[in-house]
């Protein structure tokens, strides 16, 4: 009926041009016209379908033979070779992080229809452990479609043959060869190093904006941490690219051509991992962080946060049950303490303000003050106390260090504007990152003015929240208060004062070494920094640090050292007292004071300077102190024969120390 | 007879039944059947995806259900306040949208992403259909000149995406209604002929990639591992089908990876390869058995309105499925147009669904007002 209507409208036109050259009010007219049009359309649609059929019949009868020849040949696939990873070792050659190849059974979950039981049957073939499963279902979560999985990696020979006999009973699994990551020495130097992780949506992005993606096709890991991360680029190498020809069920045949990959640049490391073992095992159970330093190169001898972390267990995709663990923890396995651990400074603060007052004038060496246990703001009735009851009575600038002296700070700081000694301080890097090469470092607080301005800046905080008090000042002059470094920050001011005011920036690595060619580059050890400080005026403190380990506050711990070495303690507060008497037993463990040690030795010719921090360890003497013994002991004594023989070529062209 | 659940069970098929239009839903059953059936082979026979597009399917026959019942006159109630929210959208689009693929078309609800130039597809024919009701009889080529800017702001703005395809299909889409409400042949023509003058300097004008992928429609061997690769495995997979095909989950173009975007736009390719010319020549007579329907429905449609909306929803269908086809073939370049009712993809399915609802509710309510 309907389309008797249609095409009965199409015999009734002949009405003249159509729209446009008269109004048209008549509907009956304006529904012929219409017809007309969508006729029209019905025509071409079926005009244009007949095209689409003439099509169609030229590429599937015509050149049917021709595309069929086609799709026969059409069997080359170009396959990517991923290239070996670099290797890293210590400064000594001790290999620190190496691939090697290994089996995997690899899952693609949009092939299978049961997973569960999928993975039931090949767990009576081939030994899966709760723990694969839990990672798989995290791996999976994570997964986009038609992705292949890992299940259980790092086969034994004889669960390969076992699978590979089983093989028709599970469509979707297959065995592939690949390439895994180790760290020999696990939790050790675990912050250094970093590790490696399946690449995710982030590194993606990250690959693309080097303009990397084809080099990482084949590639599923990438280092997410540590050195892994800042030298990804040099550890990765280029892949390789083999055509192979693919029979019809998608099987390599043979290899038509092949391009080898490159393996990435090995990578010698500054670290002496037997000093890094001697550090870590210093620590014991106490949280805390160590950076040792060359103060001649500007070498990271040791770089030491704990507790650390397996990086092994990161490599295949970590479990969540491991995951939770590291990350809830309350020690913070994965805080990386030397690089984003802000701490106040205490009196490890001391030395640098001490040059300061020299250099400004505000004290000589001989000029004294007289202690009594505390220091008070004029018409003010607070006491800032000293941490020895009696007070140290008449005090000089030597005394001050040796035995560290607040009131002796106190007065000082509060003749000083804090303007000049937070730009004082500034030029030995406090504050400021240090530019070591692995990534994340955190800047710190310097305190002045213009930071409490920008701190408190805002509607949320009163405007005297912003104003600078004398008490601040006060409060910062024995590195309390605002004051907040790192604990590489303070290893590299030492190192800066040991070496006279000359800096190096602090690096991980010393070399790079491209595995094709064989050539070697040396990071460059060139001053990165330098103080003009007066060489007399340098030695009154370093005299006085000298003091410190000999007659002052270290004393005990280096009482019978063959080498003589200079240091400052330093005890920060965690928990304001307010005026109480501190005593150790009655408060919290996590709200005992940090305690802090920065020396260098040898004293006349600084080889190694360190920075040990003990979280809630007390007072520095105790607790931090006997580690950077234990360092510089292994450094500079017999401990590490053989690492003092490769160091000795480094001397002759270090030229500068 | 006296059983009461029996005649409740009839009522509600009634109630159910009452609005569609079954030789229009049989054939879209049929060419949705024929997509499942291609879409297990083509995802390597995933459950899971074809589950996935099942379950869009059904969502989208309950919205084709209820589209079916809402008479015409309701919709076009509608058409103002849905064109303003695609263009506001769209503008929004421009200012906040999230960048996928280095394209500005999303916007981010929380939820979702949502593609504006999806609701604008139908915003824009339900504007000009409603438009050019108000003026029926008083058409004058000055309403044109001004149907011509409704049509142009949303075509311009997605063509900034960029989206050079969604714009011109848009653009088709209102040059559709345009055509069916009258515009004078001789405007027609000009257009045509100035379009074919101003060809060189659009040319200026296209993105790279818009450019590679012509000069690759021009000539597939200039980049075989590039953007011509995909024209080039399509015709290898047609052409190697044959006249019957090399049979279901056989297709060596498909199964080895050689195909690209196998399961979306490329999803004919693998049909063509596996079902052979006999397969074209069946699905080609499925659409042509549901635009022809289509069409009956747009004639004999009561209203100005009603015929002008059926007639571009009918255009349309038929635009999508000779662009992808002819793509997918070689005849035209590639441009990212889904198979209607094949490709995966739930948006698509739905809109669609929508569309065939609503010449479902033109044909059942023809009859009230044309009396």
């Amino acid at each position: 009926m309907s389309r008797r209507q249609l095409f009965s409208s199409r015999r009734r036109r002949h009405d003249g041009s159509g729209f446009g050259s008269s109004e048209l009010r008549n509907p009956e007219r304006e529904l012929h016209r219409f017809r007309r049009r969508l006729s029209f359309a019905a025509v071409l649609v079926a005009l244009a379908f007949a095209g689409l059929f003439a099509r169609f019949f030229y590429l599937q009868v015509v050149q049917h033979a021709h595309f069929e020849t086609l799709a026969e040949t059409n069997r080359i696939a170009i396959v990517p070779i991923p290239p070996n990873r670099g290797v890293i070792t210590d400064r000594n050659g001790v290999v620190l992080a190496q691939s090697y190849s290994g089996y995997s059974l690899e899952l693609t979950p949009s092939r299978i229809p049961d997973l569960d039981q999928t993975i039931d049957g090949l767990s009576k073939i081939v030994d899966i452990e709760p723990r694969d499963r839990k990672r798989f279902r995290k791996l999976l979560e994570e997964s986009k479609d038609f992705e292949t999985l890992p299940l259980r990696t790092r086969l034994s020979d004889e669960e390969v043959a076992r699978f590979v006999v089983n093989r028709y009973r599970f469509p979707g699994v297959e065995i592939r060869a690949r390439l895994f990551r180790q760290y020999p020495f696990g939790a050790i130097a675990s912050h250094a190093l970093g590790y490696i992780g399946r690449i995710n949506d982030r590194d993606v992005e990250r690959i693309a904006a080097w303009d990397a993606t084809a080099n990482y096709r084949g590639t599923d890991t990438i280092g997410k941490a540590g050195v892994e991360l800042s030298y990804e680029q040099e550890l990765h190498g280029t892949t390789g690219v083999e055509e192979v020809e693919v029979d019809a069920n998608g099987r390599a045949v043979r290899t038509l051509k092949r391009t080898p990959p490159i393996a990435g640049d090995n990578l010698r490391l500054s670290i002496d991992i037997g000093m890094q073992q001697v550090a870590e095992a210093a620590f014991g159970d106490r949280r805390g962080a160590l950076v040792a330093i060359d103060p001649g190169n500007g070498d990271v001898l040791a770089l030491v946060s704990k507790p650390g972390f397996d990086p092994n267990l990161f490599v295949d995709g970590i479990d969540s049950a491991s995951w939770q663990e590291l990350n809830d923890s309350p020690d913070k396995p994965l805080l990386d303490r030397p690089l984003r651990g802000a701490y106040p400074p205490g009196s490890t603060i001391k030395p640098y303000l001490a040059l300061a007052a020299l250099q400004s004038g505000k004290r000589t060496p001989g000029q004294t003050i007289y202690d009594p246990g505390y220091f008070q703001i004029p018409g003010q009735s607070h006491k800032f106390r000293d941490d020895k009851p009696g007070g140290h009575g008449v005090v000089d600038m030597y005394k001050s260090l040796v035995e560290s002296c607040d009131t002796y700070y106190y007065t000082l700081a509060s003749e000083t504007d804090i303007d000049d000694t937070a730009r004082f301080l500034s030029r030995f890097g406090f504050g400021q990152k240090t530019g070591i090469d692995i990534e994340g470092e955190m800047t710190g607080v310097l305190p002045s003015r213009t930071w409490k301005r920008q701190r408190f800046a805002g509607k949320n905080y009163r405007d005297d929240a912003r104003k600078w008090y004398l008490g601040d000042s006060i409060s910062a002059g024995i590195g309390q208060g605002y004051n907040a470094f790192t604990p590489i920050q303070l290893a590299h001011a030492i190192a800066m004062l040991a070496n006279d005011g000359i800096g190096y920036t602090p690096h991980l690595v010393k070399s790079l070494r491209d595995t094709k060619t064989g050539t070697i580059t040396q990071i460059a050890a060139l001053p990165s920094s330098r103080i003009d400080l007066r060489p007399d005026q340098l030695a009154v403190v370093k005299n006085a640090l000298v003091g410190v380990a000999k007659e002052g506050t270290s004393a005990a711990v280096f009482k019978d050292a063959p080498y003589v070495s200079a240091g400052k303690t330093g005890t920060a507060q965690v928990f304001s007292l307010k005026g109480e008497k501190y005593s150790a037993h009655r408060l919290d463990e996590r709200l005992r004071d940090h305690a802090w040690y920065e020396a260098y030795a040898p004293a006349d010719h600084p080889r190694i300077a360190v920075a040990v921090l003990v979280e809630n360890g007390g007072f520095g003497a105790e607790a931090a102190a006997p580690i950077a013994r234990k360092v510089f002991d292994y450094y500079l004594l017999g401990g590490a024969a053989s690492a003092t023989a490769a160091l000795a070529p480094r001397n002759v062209t270090g030229g500068s120390d | 007879m006296g059983n009461p659940i029996a005649s409740v069970v009839q009522r509600g098929w009634e109630v159910l039944a009452r609005r569609i239009d079954s030789m229009l839903f049989g054939a879209a059953l049929a060419i949705v059947g024929v997509g499942l059936v291609t879409l297990f082979s083509a995802s390597d026979q995933s459950v899971a995806r074809v589950t996935s597009q099942v379950l869009s399917f059904g969502f989208a026959i309950m919205l084709m259900w209820v589209f079916a019942n809402i008479p015409p006159q309701t919709l076009a109630r509608g058409a103002v306040p849905l064109y303003i929210l695609a263009v506001a959208l769209l503008v929004a689009v421009a200012m906040f949208g999230v960048v996928v693929n280095g394209s500005r078309r999303w916007l981010n609800l929380g939820v979702a992403r949502f593609q504006p130039s999806e609701l604008m597809k139908v915003a824009l024919p339900l504007m000009l259909a409603w438009y050019f009701q108000r003026l029926e009889g008083r058409l004058r080529l000055s309403a044109f000149a001004f149907a011509a800017v409704l049509i142009a702001v949303p075509v311009y703005l997605i063509k900034r995406q960029p989206d050079l395809g969604t714009a011109l299909l848009l653009g088709a889409s209102g040059f559709y209604v345009l055509y069916l409400a009258g515009l004078s042949w001789r405007v027609i023509i000009g257009l045509l002929l100035a379009a074919a003058a101003v060809g060189p300097l659009v040319w200026t004008h296209l993105h790279g990639y818009q450019r590679t992928r012509i000069l690759t429609f021009l000539d597939p061997s200039r980049d075989p591992l590039g953007a011509g690769y995909h024209s080039m495995q399509a015709s290898i997979a047609l052409g190697s089908g044959g006249v019957v095909g090399k049979g279901w989950l056989n297709g060596t173009q498909t199964h080895l990876d050689f195909l690209p975007e196998r399961h979306t736009d490329f999803i004919f390719a693998v049909f063509g390869e596996e079902f052979g010319l006999i397969g074209n020549a069946v699905l080609l007579l499925l659409y042509l058995l549901l635009i022809g329907r289509a069409v009956v429905i747009t004639a004999n449609a009561s209203t100005m309105f009603a015929r002008l909306l059926a007639g571009a929803i009918t255009l349309m269908f038929f635009t999508y499925a000779f662009v992808n086809m002819a793509m997918v073939s070689g005849l035209l370049p590639v441009v990212g147009v889904p198979l209607p009712l094949v490709s995966y993809g739930g948006t698509a399915m739905i809109s669609l669904f929508i569309g065939l609802g609503i010449l479902m509710s033109v044909q059942a309510h023809r009859k009230l007002v044309a009396s």
